[in-house]
């Protein structure tokens, strides 16, 4: 974002990476696929780089509202000050937090998750899952993220884009509104479980295997850790890959 | 004897009428325990949900069986509740269906109406009960949740039922008892011989008292007529202490609820200001709940209390948050839809609604015996509710979707966490580790904040 606005140039939008699509081995290679349909497409986007910082949500909702808003309005200069008018991002907790909380303290953009983009080149048809269908006849699942779908409303975006994909999309027992959290929000991530029977991701899991898909698609970096870690402890890492759409339609446009 | 009669039910009804307002006063009171709040914004809006929602009961037909069960004795509460107008005024001025003679092509019909819905509430609550008692739906069993142990949420759930039950019976077999009555042309009943017919339901009740003298049936028609109204009055005061504050406290509820998005955390405007302090940007936010301290901030002063953080106890949190609590019902879509407590962990959103309440109530209470400046050594957070409960949230909104009449336990939670983290400095140790990583390396983990656009590499090196 620097080199550009060195250079006098304005991004169309800017790509919120987060830390777990910086940091997270696992989420850094959706970022890229994230970033190779945006260059293939041909998109005109900047990321902050080194700029960006944490949004805050961990903190807030562990209850430490000093350290969100002290992350947060940091950030909010920093994005008003290159001057950022809409966001993607492919985080939902980036998603939510820069959406419905930064407003309040003086951060004002469009901001729209992965899925949402996707959907929009998906149906302007600018990103089209070449032929030879490597998906036809391989079920996959959606798991709905929790800061996406009940948070903010978004159900049908990730499944458009899904079904994009001309595989056969199966729906576990609780979805959408009524969808199953995988266990990481609330900074649930950031410690261990409290005493209980079974770990949430477990549950989640043992459902997404019940349709009997072979992909478990999600759209949130902490439902792919957990949903991951789930596969691993039901012993199917072999039969069961867990994927973000934007890795599936990068895989379908052989990016 | 008719007289009396008529001074016993007018004496019947004023108490009911004193007991009510009493205990609408105590909850009122209980509910403006909590922080004011603006919700008097977009009040067309907010009509919608409410008819939505509370009238509409939109939400209950996620589960279209148990939704038109509840339907029926919604509609009969609201409906049979119209023949109440002719039995008070039967009552004051000694008549007898005094409406009959005046509507008499519409009477029977009309009781006809009520009679249906009477028969369709006793037959839904012996099927709640059933639900509760014999297939033993699992929300409601407190061997399932730690929240229904004590007597009284069961026995209240129980006693509510049985006495819909009673009451709807008591009403059918008066009606039954007149109708003989009536064809036996006894004093005042014959008069409306000819002019009110059998009724739709009760007619089939007849048989029972056919055999019975006419003074036995004139016994059972007043007793039965009184134990009906009593009844109802007591009803009505009972609800005031029972979890069935919803069939009122809910329109409100809907009313006031929160409009945001689900995943939206309210603003802390006092620690705006002060994180724009230690960042060293002029303080401009636009939050009128600050405007004091702003003041006192241009004048180079600190402000002196910047109240407390998150909330501790019931008066810390919003009269919304309190509100909910005096209109839950307890019936557990909430704890059912929880990822914690279907996974085993001590967090059940409906308890947090509970500690609430008897929480406020113990307050509210206390002040009633000892003055309006009473303070206990107990509070929410710790007396009631545990850290271990609260830190077990995932923030999933699960509880605040599954709510019927738009609850939010979630929004507690949250305010206690706030409590425990900024005014206790308590947290997980793993928590506290993240907080820092946040503050020291811009990230949850830490890494080196330099190498966060290390990720690009692999497309620029290409």
């Amino acid at each position: 974002m620097a080199d550009m606005t060195a250079a006098g140039d304005e991004p169309e939008i800017l790509f919120w990476v987060g830390c777990a699509g910086s940091f997270d081995d696992r989420y850094k290679r959706v970022t890229l696929a994230f970033v190779r349909i945006l260059n293939h497409v041909g998109i005109k986007f900047a990321v902050l780089g080194p700029e960006e910082s944490c949004t805050g949500d961990p903190a807030r909702r562990a209850g430490n509202e000093f350290l969100f808003q002290m992350q947060a309005i940091s950030n909010i200069q920093v994005l008003n000050g290159y001057n950022v008018k809409k966001i993607v991002t492919a985080c939902p907790h980036c998603f939510n937090t820069l959406k419905n909380e930064y407003p309040d303290l003086g951060g004002n953009y469009e901001v729209i998750h992965h899925s949402q983009f996707l959907q929009q080149l998906i149906s302007e048809g600018r990103v089209k899952v070449a032929d030879g269908q490597p998906f036809k006849g391989r079920k996959i699942t959606f798991h709905d993220s929790c800061y996406l779908g009940r948070a903010n409303k978004v159900y049908e975006a990730p499944r458009e884009v899904l079904a994009s994909l001309d595989a056969d999309l199966v729906e576990m027992k609780r979805v959408k509104a009524n969808g199953l959290c995988c266990g990481a929000g609330g900074a649930q991530y950031f410690k261990e479980p409290e005493p209980g029977r079974k770990d949430v991701n477990v549950e989640r899991t043992q459902e997404a295997l019940a349709t009997g898909a072979d992909t478990i698609a999600v759209a949130c970096p902490f439902c792919m850790t957990m949903m991951s870690d789930g596969v691993k402890n039901q012993n199917r890492e072999d039969s069961v890959k867990v994927y973000d759409i934007s890795e599936l339609i990068a895989q379908g446009q052989g990016l | 004897m008719n007289v009396i009669q008529q001074v016993l039910f007018a004496v019947a009804l004023i108490a009911a009428a004193v007991i009510i307002t009493r205990r609408v006063k105590y909850i009122a009171g209980a509910i403006n325990l909590g922080r004011p709040e603006d919700r008097s914004d977009n009040s067309g809006e907010r009509f919608k949900l409410m008819m939505l929602i509370a009238f509409g009961q939109k939400k209950m037909f996620t589960n279209l069986t148990v939704a038109l069960m509840h339907l029926v004795i919604y509609v009969g509460f609201v409906i049979i509740n119209l023949e109440i107008l002719e039995i008070i005024i039967d009552g004051l001025l000694g008549t007898h269906r005094v409406f009959a003679p005046y509507i008499a092509p519409v009477y029977p019909f009309l009781i006809g109406v009520f009679e249906v819905l009477a028969f369709g509430v006793l037959a839904v609550c012996v099927v709640f009960l059933c639900r509760r008692y014999l297939t033993k739906v699992s929300r409601l069993q407190p061997e399932n949740h730690e929240e229904m142990r004590p007597r009284w949420p069961r026995l209240d759930a129980t006693l509510i039922l049985i006495f819909e039950i009673v009451l709807m019976i008591a009403f059918l077999t008066w009606n039954a008892s007149d109708s003989v009555l009536r064809d036996r042309g006894i004093g005042h009943y014959g008069e409306l011989k000819g002019i009110v017919p059998d009724f739709l339901i009760s007619q089939y009740l007849k048989p029972f008292f056919s055999g019975m003298s006419d003074g036995g049936l004139v016994a059972y028609e007043r007793f039965s007529w009184w134990f009906h109204i009593l009844g109802i009055l007591f009803f009505a005061a009972y609800v005031t202490y029972s979890k069935h504050l919803h069939i009122g406290l809910a329109f409100p509820n809907v009313y006031f609820s929160d409009l945001q998005p689900k995943g939206e955390m309210k603003n802390m405007p006092t620690i705006t200001k002060e994180v724009q302090l230690a960042l060293g940007i002029e303080p401009n936010i636009t939050a009128d709940a600050t405007g004091n301290a702003a003041q006192a901030n241009e004048n180079g002063e600190q402000p002196s209390d910047l109240g407390k953080f998150g909330a501790k106890d019931v008066p810390d949190l919003s009269w919304v948050d309190v509100m909910g609590a005096f209109s839950c019902t307890q019936c557990g879509r909430c704890t059912a839809a929880c990822p914690a407590n279907i996974t085993g962990k001590k967090l059940s959103p409906r308890k947090i609604m509970m500690d609430t309440r008897w929480r406020a109530e113990e307050i509210m209470t206390g002040k009633q015996k000892n003055g309006a400046d009473y303070t206990d050594e107990k509070s929410l957070l710790g007396d009631y509710t545990t850290v271990e409960e609260i830190n077990a949230c995932t923030t999933c909104q699960a509880c605040v979707n599954a709510c019927p009449i738009n609850i939010n336990p979630l929004n507690i939670i949250l305010q206690m966490r706030r409590y425990k983290v900024m005014e206790d400095a308590q947290a997980p140790a793993s928590w506290n580790a993240m907080f820092s990583n946040v503050e020291n390396n811009q990230a949850p983990w830490k890494f080196s904040p330099s190498d966060r656009f290390n990720w690009a590499d692999e497309i620029n090196n290409k």
